[in-house]
């Protein structure tokens, strides 16, 4: 059996994947009728459970296990919600789009599941903006689809259970992918991020208890339900189950979004990816979108693809958007460009992050138009430690970790470019 | 009736109300801006941001604060049709650089410009755009088009100097 595109993906290469019929051929929504119809058995604790032991993790990029985050839903008769973050957007980072566009209908069905765990009778599946119609269409047909099939609604089947989905369209905000700043969003209000605790199990949308999952956590529950968690955990290792997409772009032959069993060796990973790009060797590699911390290539060329390895080696899974670096790359413009988009996207209500996020961009900025200082390697790295830490929500450390890795395994770089006026080493 | 907003508007935002509980029409500030920008070709004036206002029954400032901190309303006029070329790390690395600086070139602007003619505004685009395995990209008037060349991109540019 083949170990690629498995679960959310395994229906990408089927034409018409998104529609009803389809989905419905490939044993599709059989999960969420059969839970209805046997309550007694299939319980709510009986999904957390079953999640709890696929060992499904959070794909949105921190990685918390997804049945635990369910089981703090407090059990009481208040309206809770169930939210989808389908607000794609972190550099390196588009699988959720293609599970929008091939396989909308695992979205609904796991929501549809995942409100039953955790007793919410509304879902709201917030879409960034700027997919309006590249895949936005897809997911709302879907939607109107199931609605039309009687399996979403009010007393579905006559079962008792409720459950009303409505899709969402943000508007171009990179923070609205925090799930407290995407609560807030959804409220129509600026996204800025939530103090916590409390969290949103406890003080979600609308001020109710709240769960929000990543589009492809919510995604692999049908699959994982279908087939048992023990067929969903067996494609990973013991501590990193299951499978990811990853997202491979930059340097290599085939980019692509590729659903791989986690804990895959790295060189087989830039294998199916068809390699580096016009023969040449590998620089670096930033693991799991532009927020992980860059790795050079004789470091990552031994890891395997999974929470542990990477963490071992001071970076992150994240979302397992691998950006591929080549020879050749400076890594000083690279670092620029990512800053560029922190400063660019900071919401602006921690002043660390806001200020810090400005500075960090200036002063890569006059390093490479030849204006950078010998002291402005550490004072980078001052700015970065200040930033770090001290905001309300992970987007200062997302902007911190890239400086500080960056300079950690390029140092050399820099130091060449300030000394020879912005001429870059690589070139 | 509402005299600012057409009918297709309001239509479009009775939908996002549809989606949210009694009370809390607040949620459906961000869909009814975007129809309200789609209705006025591109980009929010007061008077138009002023009347999502008072058919949603928010206060003015709500809206504003909503059309002023999302990236993609426009709050000053710009050119009809908006591209938006990716140039984040994954199209960076596929060469958007080249592709922004011909296009900035081709239309005669710098990014963040529209054309003198009204017909064209180039977005400064800074947020991924979530296309990375197809860098470099753009997105034309909300659609994605991939695997960028210079080829590709004048066809697509050719395509909309004949619309002006």
């Amino acid at each position: 059996m083949s170990k690629y595109n498995q679960v959310i993906y395994s229906n990408i290469n089927e034409s018409d994947s998104w529609t009803l019929d389809e989905y419905i051929k490939q044993g599709g929504y059989r999960v969420w009728k059969d839970i209805l119809a046997n309550q007694t058995n299939k319980s709510p604790d009986w999904v957390i459970e079953e999640v709890k032991k696929s060992g499904l993790r959070g794909r949105g990029g921190a990685g918390f296990p997804t049945g635990l985050k369910w089981s703090f839903m407090p059990k009481n008769d208040d309206q809770k919600y169930i939210v989808c973050n389908s607000d794609e957007s972190e550099p390196g980072t588009c699988h959720d789009r293609d599970i929008l566009k091939y396989n909308p209908h695992a979205l609904v069905e796991g929501m549809a599941i995942a409100g039953y765990a955790i007793g919410a009778t509304v879902g709201y599946n917030y879409v960034r903006g700027e997919f309006m119609l590249e895949c936005y269409p897809r997911i709302e047909t879907a939607v109107k689809e199931a609605y039309d099939a009687g399996l979403l609604g009010t007393n579905i089947f006559k079962s008792g259970i409720d459950f009303d989905l409505h899709n969402f369209l943000g508007a171009g905000a990179y923070i609205c992918g925090e799930e407290t700043g995407l609560l807030e969003s959804l409220e129509g209000k600026q996204g800025k991020p939530r103090f916590k605790p409390p969290f949103p199990a406890n003080f979600g949308l609308y001020g109710k208890p709240t769960t929000v999952n990543n589009t492809q956590t919510l995604a692999s529950i049908p699959k994982i339900l279908e087939n048992g968690p023990k067929w969903y955990a067996d494609f990973g290792t013991d501590k990193s189950p299951g499978t990811l997409i990853f997202s491979i772009s930059g340097h290599v032959n085939k980019p692509g979004n590729y659903e791989l069993p986690l804990g895959i060796s790295f060189q087989e990973v830039i294998d199916i990816a068809g390699g580096i790009l016009d023969g040449k060797k590998l620089k670096a590699v930033i693991p799991g979108g532009s927020s992980t911390k860059v790795l050079p290539a004789d470091v990552i060329k031994n890891c395997t693809m999974d929470y542990e390895s990477l963490q071992d080696v001071d970076s992150a899974l994240g979302t397992g958007a691998m950006v591929v670096i080549s020879e050749g790359t400076c890594m000083v413009d690279l670092l620029k460009r990512i800053s560029r988009f922190y400063y660019a996207e900071s919401c602006g209500q921690c002043t660390p992050c806001r200020e810090g996020t400005g500075w960090l961009y200036r002063i890569l900025d006059r390093i490479t138009n030849g204006q950078g200082k010998e002291s402005d390697l550490a004072l980078l790295v001052d700015v970065a430690g200040r930033i770090e830490g001290n905001t309300i929500c992970a987007f200062g450390d997302a902007s911190a970790w890239p400086v500080q890795s960056f300079l950690k395994h390029y140092h050399h770089e820099f130091e060449y470019m300030i000394k020879n006026n912005g001429k870059p080493m690589a070139a | 009736m509402n005299e600012v907003l057409t009918s297709e508007t309001i239509k479009e935002i009775d939908h996002w109300l549809g989606k949210f509980p009694t009370g809390k029409q607040r949620s459906a500030i961000i869909g009814s801006l975007h129809a309200a920008q789609h209705q006025n070709h591109g980009f929010l004036t007061s008077e138009l941001m002023d009347a999502v206002a008072d058919y949603l029954d928010v206060p003015k400032i709500q809206v504003y604060e909503v059309a002023s901190f999302y990236s993609m309303f426009q709050t000053k006029e710009v050119g009809k049709h908006e591209i938006s070329i990716c140039t984040n790390i994954s199209c960076m690395l596929r060469g958007s650089d080249e592709i922004l600086s011909h296009v900035e070139e081709r239309l005669g602007i710098n990014v963040g410009e529209s054309t003198p003619d009204g017909n064209i505004f180039l977005k400064k685009e800074e947020e991924c755009l979530a296309a990375c395995t197809g860098a470099p990209m753009m997105m034309v008037d909300h659609v994605y088009i991939e695997d960028l060349d210079i080829k590709k991109v004048d066809e697509v540019i050719d395509n909309l100097v004949s619309k002006s």
